[in-house]
């Protein structure tokens, strides 16, 4: 029995490991068919991130965000929800937390900094709670609720920052440092780069994921919803509330992920025009991470490290930032046809034994 | 049989690696040997790309005509940089700097904030920003930062004559990228254009909100074409290229309807249908080319506000002008003149440009 669990958990391992080489492997070839150098592509990634502390610096930053979303859609996954509306949870997030800083300016930093957070996260847990309502009250099912609600949070912090926080370059006004999770100290630590307090924040999260869903109560009724909610409303557990809590929890992780940007990355919100892709790239990294907390950070890394380091491809090998596009297309592509990946392992092990 | 099978699979990779390899050694070599001495420039595009066949790729070929000019080869005597989303302007930034480019541009307004940080961060480094003026938390300029801006109220003032003298229904159309002080020069100007030589007519502006959504500015185009506008200024990077798709789309069935291009240019963008009336050039290249050329020179105009209008020869209407009449290139020239002598000061701001109608009554 034991032999056979430890057999499927390396298997399930294997399913992401074999994605991300075999989706490398094929950007590879591609890169070679247009006529680029696909090792020194690789080898200018690889170098700039580990070897530089400026690109190291701004893939821990781009992985702030990446995480958080993450979490957000393992979280709901695990729930047995699929939650589209990241991108919305993130935006509204990182409208609160920025307009609470900027209306607030005069409170000192030890209250200033952790309220912004805050409005940031509760901004994304109404977000996430809307839809959390609908599913349980009216079956109206995640998927188109929560894309609706991106739409909607985009067109209106869009309007909201238009009117009410407005200032020269299409945003708003830069927030006062004391809401600031910016320090000169990780900057002068990576060369300048924008990396921020917020990874404490993220890190918090992930440890808040793990010991939620599997050391409390709730988190195992959570779960169960997710394994089967007949069979756990057979067992007395309230199927409603469950799917309401798991979305809004969700939403809160999105809204901070949106809080991290505001408060770290940026400083200010811009008037996005369209998504800023980090939610949807959160359903990947979280696909990828097998939906564990683990697995999100992982995979977080991963897709942060290649959306830096497409950059310095560009700059160092000439590569069209395009093509980091198309492999990470490719990796979600492999991890999504794992069946395939699971039988040809399979095949080739049972044939082994005869 | 499993092991035979993981050999052959492993070989493979190996034999793979190997050969990815090989070509990999040759090249990085080279790339090394010829870092310092040589002038280099370099600019970062916004997320509209490098072909968005208006303003940054006319930003790019001012570079490349000065490559071509000086003996500097592409990719490393001048350089260019894609963004794919905001977050990436400052690294893209902060590369070149870090790799000594005598100069690095940021293309467009979008990059003031960045550049601001930049500049302040590495006070060694030459900068330039289009299209905003980059300063410091006193609101003066920041003296390693060479701030271009156009007087694209004079150029869109130009075609706005040559709308206001061509359009058969008296109604014409404005599709701006992003509502914002710079886009409203453009607007003003060509309203006011309009206007001075066809007050009669009604003109429809419209914002798509984004630079690169060619969908939506196909949409507003189709609605404005509806509305009986033959003449649409589409002022909006890589959006307006959907203004240009469904005026050929009419020009197919048999509709005669107009496009005005921006930036560069846009005569080649309206064939085979023939759709491009006129454009209003914004000599992006132009500019570049110039503060390049003075940096090159130890010139650097590192904290002036430089400013190109009519008389820089900066902004203008497109030296291709097929499809414009003699008698409106004529008042054309008439109006430049005004402007370029000062006797005629073309509106930028709404209030400007309300101030500048009741003037013409």
């Amino acid at each position: 029995m034991s032999r056979i669990l430890k057999k499927i958990n390396w298997m399930t391992l294997l399913i992401p490991v074999v994605s991300v080489i075999l989706g490398l492997l094929c950007g590879a070839v591609i890169m070679l068919i247009i006529g680029y150098n696909p090792v020194l592509a690789y080898q200018s990634i690889v170098e700039s991130i580990f070897l530089q502390p400026y690109y190291g610096g701004e893939t821990i930053r781009a992985m702030i965000p990446l995480m958080l979303a993450g979490i957000a859609v393992a979280f709901a996954f695990r729930t047995g929800l699929f939650n589209i509306g990241v991108e919305g949870q993130l935006l509204v997030g990182w409208f609160a937390s920025v307009a609470c800083a900027i209306c607030f300016d005069h409170l000192p930093k030890v209250i200033l900094l952790p309220m912004s957070i805050t409005a940031g996260g509760a901004a994304g847990a109404l977000w996430g709670f809307i839809p959390g309502l609908l599913k349980a009250r009216f079956k109206v099912h995640e998927v188109i609720s929560t894309i609706m609600m991106n739409y909607i949070a985009l067109y209106t912090t869009a309007y909201l920052i238009k009117n009410f926080l407005y200032t020269e370059g299409e945003r708003t006004p830069t927030i006062p440092a004391a809401a600031s999770l910016a320090s000169t100290f990780l900057a002068d630590l990576t060369q300048g780069s924008r990396l921020h307090w917020g990874f404490v924040v993220a890190i918090i999260a992930v440890f808040a994921m793990w010991f939620g869903l599997w050391k409390t109560t709730k988190g195992y009724e959570l779960r169960a919803v997710g394994f089967s909610p007949d069979a756990s409303k057979y067992a007395g557990m309230n199927v409603s509330r469950n799917i309401m809590l798991s979305l809004t929890f969700s939403g809160i992780f999105a809204g901070l992920g949106g809080a991290m940007e505001g408060l770290g990355t940026y400083q200010y919100m811009t008037i996005n025009s369209a998504f800023t892709g980090i939610g949807f790239n959160g359903i990947a990294v979280a696909l990828l991470g097998l939906n564990t907390p683990l697995g999100v950070v992982l995979s977080g890394a991963l897709f942060a490290g290649l959306q830096t380091g497409g950059m310095t491809m560009q700059s160092e090998a000439g590569v069209p930032v395009e093509l980091i596009q198309i492999i990470i297309a490719l990796i979600i592509f492999f991890v999504g046809s794992g069946y395939v990946i699971k039988w040809a392992f399979g095949r080739l092990s049972r044939k082994g034994h005869k | 049989m499993f092991k035979k099978r993981m050999a052959v699979l492993v070989a493979f990779v190996v034999v793979l690696a190997s050969v990815l390899a090989g070509c990999g050694n040759s090249k990085s070599s080279g790339s090394s040997a010829t870092k310092k001495a040589a002038f280099k420039a370099g600019m970062v595009t916004d997320t509209g790309g490098v072909d968005d066949k208006s303003f940054n790729q006319s930003a790019w070929e001012g570079l490349t005509s000065f490559a071509k000019d000086n003996g500097l080869k592409k990719g490393s005597g001048v350089k260019y940089l894609q963004s794919t989303q905001a977050s990436d302007y400052s690294p893209n930034l902060n590369t070149m700097v870090h790799q000594n480019y005598d100069i690095v541009y940021g293309i467009g307004f979008l990059m003031q904030s960045d550049i601001q940080k930049i500049a302040q961060q590495n006070p060694k480094a030459h900068l330039g920003i289009i299209d905003a003026v980059a300063v410091d938390k006193n609101n003066k300029p920041l003296k390693n930062v060479a701030s271009i801006t156009f007087k694209e109220q004079q150029g869109s003032f130009l075609v706005g004559v040559v709308a206001g003298l061509t359009t058969k229904t008296n109604k014409v159309g404005f599709i701006g990228g992003v509502n914002s002080a710079l886009l409203k020069k453009f607007e003003n100007g060509f309203k006011a254009g309009v206007k001075t030589v066809n007050p009669k007519a009604e003109i429809y502006a419209q914002y798509a909100g984004a630079f690169d959504a060619p969908d939506k500015g196909r949409a507003i185009a189709q609605t404005m074409y509806t509305k009986g506008a033959d003449i649409i200024y589409a002022s909006a990077g890589n959006t307006g290229n959907g203004v240009f798709t469904e005026a050929k789309n009419r020009a197919k069935n048999g509709k005669k309807v107009w496009v005005i291009g921006v930036d560069k240019d846009q005569h080649d963008q309206g064939m085979p249908e023939n759709v491009t009336l006129t454009s209003m050039v914004k000599r992006v290249d132009q500019a570049i080319y110039d503060v390049t050329k003075q940096t090159k020179a130890g010139k650097f105009p590192g904290g002036k506000v430089l400013e190109f209008g009519l008389k820089e020869n900066g902004v203008g209407i497109a030296p291709t002008t097929d499809n414009v009449s003699k008698k409106a290139l004529s008042t054309v020239n008439d109006y430049k003149k005004k402007i370029i002598d000062g006797s005629l000061t073309v509106p930028t701001t709404d209030k400007e440009y309300k101030e500048y109608l009741a003037n013409l009554k």
